[in-house]
């Protein structure tokens, strides 16, 4: 990536084109209209895109089989929430527990500097979240980086489950209200800015941009000459050290790395969900974004941002009519005396469906939507299709 | 292969963008309609316009249907269902409207819960009932308010629900009251000095409500040990054991139903000879065939006993019966939940609150009929608000079933 | 009731499910031994044994039920290595893993879609389920038939093992997969019959189980699944006595660990004065004792030692 190629030029206008139109349809489509959906959907799915990307870069591109990544996801989302509940609504919310933190940097800076410092107070309060998760996985990695890669998933597995445990336990509960849900921390409508009068939503903006700009910082490490010895790594453990690159270094780089993203992108979670409870960050949940890589395709940052939003627009949008009774029409077939709508599309199905086609992908698509390409790769292929000529560089591979 | 994938990709896209457009378009999930023989919805008041151009109510279910609260959804969304098939119209400022319900299934979960939500908002409904449950309802609380809707909590009796935010209220009684209830009965009814609370981790409803009874029965003088079992637990014996090596004279056991069934069966199994207390989820079929042929007494709070309004008792369970959907969906048996009671009593005050508000939708009209609200339920009786927007509610009914497997009425409780 | 009984009580109920989580365990360690693959749906055919006994159950009496449940879970069992992670033999191991994790995620989603959601009660097996007192604890029979039942099978699978072809087969595919191709040995049905009888273990560990504790829902496999590969780990993996005794340690732990507060309380020994809610860690325990094994000892318990590896 000596110059930005012609190919990447197309990607970055596409990627302008994308957040400008967010922030158009944020403004035409209210949360009664049908459409709101979309914007629900693109919050979620990239918060989960940077998550997915971020487990891409330890499963995908480190070859770690790490599955600790809700363990993770929970202490950035805790962290973000203990630090940002305005603190006359702690009493609402510690409603067992007297709290010790008496911190929240959104209001803190909020006070200080109105509406725009709010913002500041939510980014330190991420970026908080996105450290302390670095710290503790950290501390996770000294023991189990060193252990085979079979081994590494189940003792990944295994800490998410002690996290979850330690967040939950009453000793804790002054810090994390224990095994009760945190609450009442940045609302939706605190992301709006009021301009002569006339209000904004920036909500679904601003998520959309926290996550790109962490994939973003993703994608330049997988480029750097960091990246090329992860890449180094997961081809051949052996090969890599004779080359001279410190394996439990690198290992421990890319742990950490790819768990400040994953705290960063619990505390988006948290935003975007508006409640914390360490009984949702269950081991369920990793496999969830395990899936989303390999449907994207491992390796393929384009491909763990498409998954995620596949996986999020599908489940969350798109099948759901196969839960309550209407699906295309297909409700009004009946076979063999079974009414679809009535009897096969009641809840549940939807996920069924779902499943079987990541089946599928894992079965037969194994190289997922990009195998390990990126959009500039198709970019090129689709321009020369129009103009023959050789392929430009820049791409990564 | 390589051409495959973005082919595939491609229609995966339009596929969902069909999905997603046919789906406004449709009914809600059908709640199947009894069998011609049942007599025909009566419309209310003057003759209503031909369908075809009536304007509509659209109100919002938002109740699990699977999960840990699935069983009692389904019992609560009954309710709300049969209401609207014996009253499917109303006048709104000397309009006739017909009244529709959107469901959504919210999987009792807290993470699922917002999405669902915004999922039912984006239907067009104009007001909200649910969810049983209070910790979705809480998680789903921001969606309802930045869409400008007023939610009515049918059986969430958490209050946290309904603090700090003006567009969220509820009908049923509420925890601490719960919890006093009970503590009063354990401490005065029954005479125990010593109870033993086992409640659930991190669920909101099972902490706050041994939470309030804990205070209530210390109050009282007594002495209460608390245990706390990790979601996904099915052995209770060690907890019963626990009960009885520490001399406990009353069990109480805040949970949801899904854990009833098996606290039941570790009681009978250790033999512990004392009263099982639960609060309004316990209020379930799924208790009465639990403790069926069992050596247990469970006796629980609830919202409305069977038999307070036979008519209306005797008319839920005919429709109920004529659908084998519907019967399944209150647990196969016509006995009725004070959920499903609630249910209705909410879809009516609902359809009450618009037709003094004359409108679908000024906010500020529906919020201060809402506040209003002077409104005599007709099966669990009058609902007026107070300043968090809790109904005021000063009794509760306390019912018992032991080997015998029937609900008995045990005591009206007041405080 | 005394210390003692508390503790009696807890111990027999830990021992009960220690054994259970030994016979899941037997599945996961011979599968893991020989492809090195984390069968990470095999929790949820355990659980698809508890479910299908619901269904079974409540159509046909028990003595139809019960090898109807075996023959089912076995054929499931068989179905899913040639569905699921034959077509992936030559593929990376991840691939398969996930693949597994793909597999665990479509079974508890069709669960959660056949049953609701709902949690089903187990129907009541009656010489099982039927309350018994030994000295002084009054439990179930399940409690006190499971050890020995898990040592009974245990042997007979040691002796099909160490004296039949197809075990001869499994311990050569385990301690050199291409070799032993090379040396004639049918890989694929040697592979299928591991699933065979890992299956079989699962369908009767169900039963066990589900007795014990009777609600059925579709995650009610996924713990006591991570647990049993704990306890495959834990003993070394791939040595079935290895996997027993493993079991047998994180039942025993976990239920010691529920009970620690009354046991500590000052009803008894009175060493703190207020619970510590220390039942939060029953699960993480679990996890914490595999850390500490993998840091210390990789290769388990009797993973060095030249026993019965499969």
């Amino acid at each position: 990536m000596k110059k930005l190629s012609s190919a990447n030029l197309i990607t970055v206008l596409l990627l302008i084109v994308f957040f400008i139109s967010l922030i158009v349809l944020e403004q035409l489509i209210a949360p009664t209209d049908r459409m709101n959906m979309l914007l629900v959907s693109l919050r979620q799915g990239s918060i989960f895109a940077l998550l997915a990307v971020s487990m891409n870069l330890l499963n995908g591109f480190t070859g770690l089989f790490s599955l600790g990544h809700a363990g993770f996801m929970l202490i950035g989302a805790v962290t973000y929430a203990i630090f940002s509940i305005p603190l006359a609504y702690r009493d609402m919310v510690y409603l067992y527990y007297d709290y010790v933190i008496k911190v929240s940097f959104p209001e803190i800076f909020g006070n200080l500097l109105g509406g725009p410092g709010m913002m500041i107070g939510v980014l330190i309060s991420i970026i908080l979240a996105g450290l302390v998760t670095a710290l503790i996985a950290f501390l996770v990695g000294l023991p189990v980086l060193r252990m085979r890669s079979d081994y590494l998933a189940i003792a990944t597995l295994g800490f998410g489950e002690i996290i979850r445990a330690i967040i939950m336990w009453q000793g804790m509960g002054r810090i994390t209200n224990g095994a009760n849900p945190l609450r009442m921390f940045t609302r939706t409508d605190s992301f709006n800015i009021t301009i002569g009068g006339y209000t904004f939503g920036l909500i679904t903006f601003t998520l959309a941009l926290l996550s790109a700009v962490g994939i973003f910082i993703i994608l330049l490490l997988v480029t750097s000459s960091y990246g090329r010895a992860f890449k180094a790594i997961r081809e051949d453990e052996i090969a890599a050290e004779a080359m001279g690159i410190n394996l439990f270094k690198h290992k421990q780089l890319s742990f950490c790395i790819s768990s400040f993203f994953a705290g960063t992108g619990g505390a988006l979670i948290a935003i975007f969900m508006g409640t914390v409870a360490p009984i949702q960050f269950r081991a369920a949940m990793t496999y969830e974004f395990l899936l989303i890589v390999v449907l994207g395709g491992i390796g393929s940052i384009t491909g763990s941002i498409l998954g995620a939003m596949l996986f999020v627009f599908a489940s969350m949008w798109w099948l759901r009519g196969l839960d309550s009774g209407a699906f295309l029409g297909l409700e009004r077939i009946t076979i063999f005396g079974v009414n679809l709508g009535e009897q096969v599309f009641v809840s549940g199905f939807r996920l069924v469906v779902f499943s079987v086609i990541i089946m599928c992908v894992v079965l037969f698509f194994r190289r997922g939507l990009m195998g390990d390409k990126e959009l500039p790769y198709y970019v090129d292929k689709i321009r020369s299709k129009f103009k023959p000529t050789p392929k430009a560089g820049g791409v990564d591979a | 292969m390589k051409r495959f994938i973005p082919i595939a990709l491609a229609l995966i896209l339009v596929v969902g963008l069909l999905a997603s457009c046919g789906a406004p378009a449709s009914q809600p999930a059908p709640p199947a309609q009894p069998s011609p023989s049942g007599d025909a919805p009566a419309p209310e008041g003057d003759a209503p316009a031909p369908e075809g151009d009536m304007p509509e109510l659209v109100i919002g279910l938002f109740q699990p249907a699977t999960g840990a609260n699935g069983a009692g959804g389904r019992q609560e969304s009954l309710g709300t269902i049969f209401a609207n098939y014996r009253h499917p119209y109303v006048d709104i400022g000397g309009v006739t409207h017909r009244v529709r319900v959107e469901q959504v299934d919210n999987q009792s979960s807290t993470a699922h819960g917002p999405a669902a939500a915004a999922d039912l908002v984006a239907r067009g409904i104009h007001f909200v009932l649910g969810s049983y449950g209070s910790a979705v309802s809480m998680a789903s609380s921001d969606v309802f308010r930045d869409a400008g809707l007023i939610a009515m909590g049918v059986s969430c009796t958490n209050p946290g629900v309904t603090r700090g935010n003006d567009h969220y209220f509820r009908v049923c009684f509420l925890d601490p009251f719960q919890g006093q209830v009970l503590a009063s009965l354990a401490a005065n009814t029954l005479n125990a000095d010593t109870a033993f609370i086992l409640s659930l981790l991190g669920d909101d409803y099972s902490q706050g409500l041994s939470n309030f009874f804990r205070e209530a029965f210390e109050a009282n003088g007594g002495t209460v040990i608390q245990e706390n079992f990790p979601e996904g637990t099915s052995d209770f014996t060690a907890f019963m054991n626990n009960a009885r090596a520490q001399g406990a004279e009353v069990i109480f056991a805040p949970t949801s139903v899904e854990a009833a069934a098996l606290i039941i069966s570790a009681a009978d199994i250790v033999g512990v000879g004392i009263p099982l207390l639960a609060g309004d989820t316990w209020d379930s079929p799924q208790v009465v065939d639990a403790a069926r042929g069992r050596n247990v007494e469970v006796m629980v709070t609830t919202f409305y006993q069977e038999g307070g309004a036979p008519e209306w008792d005797a008319d839920f369970k005919a429709w109920l019966n004529a659908n084998p959907t519907q019967l399944a969906n209150n647990g196969g048996t016509d006995i009725i939940a004070g959920f499903t009671a609630m249910g209705y009593d909410a879809y009516m005050l609902a359809l009450d609150i618009f037709h003094r508000a004359g409108t679908l939708d000024d906010r500020e009209a529906i919020l201060q009929a809402t506040w209003d609200t002077s409104f005599i339920g007709p099966v669990a009786g009058l609902i007026e608000f107070n300043e968090y927007g809790d109904a005021r509610r000063n009794t509760a009914f306390v019912k018992m079933v032991d080997y015998r497997g029937v609900w008995e009425f045990y005591a009206e409780q007041s405080l | 009731m005394s210390l003692y009984e508390f503790v009696l009580a807890n111990l027999m109920s830990g021992i009960s499910i220690g054994g259970q989580y030994a016979l899941i365990a037997i599945g996961y360690s011979m599968v893991y031994s020989i492809l090195r693959l984390i069968n990470f749906a095999h929790g949820d055919v355990f659980m698809l044994g508890g479910l299908f006994m619901v269904f079974l159950a409540a159509t046909f009496p028990l003595w139809v039920a019960i090898p109807a449940l075996i023959i089912l879970i076995v054929a499931l069992g068989f179905t899913i290595e040639r569905v699921a992670y034959k077509p992936l033999r030559t593929a990376p191991r991840m691939s398969v893993m996930i693949s597994a994790i793909g597999v665990s995620y479509l079974i508890q989603n069709l669960a959660l879609y056949f049953t609701g959601g709902l949690n089903r009660m187990y129907p009541n097996i009656p010489w099982l389920s039927d309350p018994i007192t030994v000295l002084g604890v009054t439990t179930r029979r399940v409690t006190v038939v499971t050890p020995f039942l898990v040592i009974a099978l245990v042997f007979a699978l040691v002796w099909l093992i160490n004296n039949t072809k197809i075990g001869i087969g499994m311990r050569a595919a385990a301690k050199d997969f291409d070799t032993s191709q090379l040396m004639g040995i049918k890989i694929n049905s040697v592979i299928s019959m591991t699933f065979v009888i890992g299956s079989f273990l699962a369908a009767i560990g169900s039963i066990l189980f589900f007795t014990s504790f009777p609600g059925v829902f579709p995650a009610a496999g996924a713990m006591p699944g991570l647990k049993a590969f704990v306890a495959a780990v834990f003993g070394g993996i791939g040595s079935i006595p290895g996997a027993v005794i493993g079991g047998l340690l994180i039942g025993v732990s976990e239920t010691l660990i529920r009970g620690l507060d009354v046991i500590l309380g000052p009803a008894n020994l009175g060493i703190i004065s207020r619970p510590l809610e220390l039942a939060t860690f029953s699960d993480a325990f679990t996890f914490i004792l595999l850390i500490v094994v993998l840091v210390f000892k990789p290769t388990g318990l009797f993973g060095d030692k030249p026993t019965d590896k499969v």
